[in-house]
């Protein structure tokens, strides 16, 4: 039976993980390398880096970071943040990224979807829509949630599907960093539009809001970031409460 | 030992380089390359493979001698080959990914869309599946039946002789998810990307 999984997040800034792990015994807490290990020997599904570097001259640090860490990690890593082209992916893919989720630039240019399933199979696009509700409806948004593309989220996400797309990762801006939960809504209407994987982002506080992406959102995954770092909740314990409400997870 | 993984431009390989010079350390070699005379000269070789059946296919074909040395290497010479993914799906005679391809022909068969039954199972199947074990294998020493391994595909293999089938999992159907026919071994699952029970196949493979 194909199992839910659990996937952590980094952010990535410079090179340097942001609000990372803060365990005492890290040797180097901003290590994304170190990082990234602790979560795979903890029964990480996947791991999720998320490039926040802004400047440009900075940008490369990411290829360098994710090299390394692909030497150490042998479960599948997710790169995005920034990527522009198809040789951004190309780089990442190159440098041992699995699989490059791709942002603001499917929006702007959905060609791009389609020239790297093309190139490179759709087992490596992942197409992340940050949406944030207005009425009865979820916009798209670009530029890491500050500009509103005025396009229906749900119509996007299937048409993502149609470019290539072989995973949807669905972020609710309203939800981002509440700790309130997923959009629940929103994660079940794109869910049942589209015939490819969904992972649901955003909100995450606790593990019941984990059980609820899954039972109630109909994630194939669940993406969390703060709730994994500083300790609050390890993966084998996120794991463990999954499979305690009857969630197939891989223990 | 020289351990050759074929580099033909068929998508990433670097997860499955990364793995295999993890557990070979220094003790092996390990070579990426499309060089014919390298590969004639290897122990073992690695065919890797993403994308689509007819991508891959068309860029081994690419390669001016690289499918009749692949032939020689496996088919007449029998030496040891693994096959991953797509890698393994080109075993058979005939893909029906974007257009009908002709494949290597070595195990017969052939590789169909999963059926989804009509929406029911998402497509791709990605994520971590359990692997049941119908026959004995040498790549699954010490793996114990029903380990976990990470999938990411929308095609499945079907072989004609089902002897070929050493393990299967369970997405919509009975997929097989490995398969052995004397020196050829595949696996529809990405041992690379499947922590240390996928190290084990690898390392498995390596001490065949």
């Amino acid at each position: 039976m194909l199992k839910n999984r659990i996937i952590p997040c980094l952010d990535v800034n410079n090179g340097r993980v942001v609000k990372g792990i803060n365990f005492v015994n890290l040797k180097d807490a901003g290590d994304p390398v170190e990082q990234a290990k602790i979560y795979s020997d903890g029964g990480a599904d996947e791991i999720c880096f998320l490039d926040i570097t802004a400047s440009n001259e900075n940008r490369e640090t990411i290829y360098g970071v994710v090299k390394d860490t692909s030497k150490k990690c042998f479960v599948p890593l997710t790169v995005g943040g920034g990527v522009r082209s198809v040789d951004d992916i190309n780089k990442l893919l190159n440098c041992g990224a699995d699989k490059v989720s791709i942002n603001t630039a499917a929006v702007k240019n959905p060609k791009i979807v389609v020239d790297s399933y093309k190139k490179f199979g759709s087992q490596c696009i992942v197409v992340a829509i940050d949406a944030k509700k207005n009425g009865e409806k979820w916009e798209v948004f670009t530029h890491g949630g500050r500009n509103n593309a005025g396009i229906d989220a749900l119509e996007f996400a299937k048409k993502m599907e149609d470019s290539g797309a072989g995973e949807l990762l669905v972020t609710s801006m309203d939800r981002d960093g509440t700790q309130l939960g997923y959009d629940i809504d929103l994660m079940s209407k794109i869910s049942s539009k589209v015939n490819i994987p969904v992972i649901a982002s955003g909100g995450v506080g606790n593990l019941d809001h984990l059980v609820d992406g899954i039972k109630l959102g109909n994630a194939s995954a669940v993406l969390a970031a703060s709730i994994f770092h500083y300790g609050k909740y390890s993966i084998k314990e996120a794991k463990e409460y999954l499979d305690s409400k009857g969630i197939p997870v891989r223990i | 030992m020289n351990i050759t993984i074929v580099d033909y431009n068929s998508g990433n390989i670097s997860s499955v380089v990364n793995s295999f010079k993890e557990v070979a350390q220094n003790e092996v070699n390990i070579e990426v390359t499309s060089d014919l005379k390298k590969i004639k000269l290897s122990d073992k070789v690695v065919l890797p493979g993403q994308g689509s059946f007819k991508s891959c296919v068309d860029a081994l074909n690419n390669i001016s001698g690289l499918v009749d040395s692949l032939n020689e290497f496996a088919i007449q010479n029998k030496k040891p080959l693994l096959g991953i993914c797509v890698g393994l799906q080109m075993f058979a005679d005939i893909g029906y990914e974007e257009t009908e391809t002709k494949g290597l022909g070595w195990v017969s068969g052939k590789v169909s869309k999963i059926d989804n039954q009509n929406g029911k199972y998402k497509l791709p199947h990605i994520g971590w599946n359990q692997i049941n074990i119908v026959k004995e294998s040498k790549i699954f020493k010490n793996i114990e039946n029903n380990s976990h391994m990470y999938f990411v595909h929308s095609y499945e293999f079907i072989p004609d002789d089902k002897n070929v089938i050493s393990a299967t999992t369970d997405y919509s159907t009975n997929i097989v998810c490995s398969a052995e026919k004397e020196n050829l071994f595949g696996t529809q699952f990405h041992p690379e990307k499947s922590d240390k029970t996928g190290l084990q196949i690898i390392d498995n493979f390596i001490k065949l």
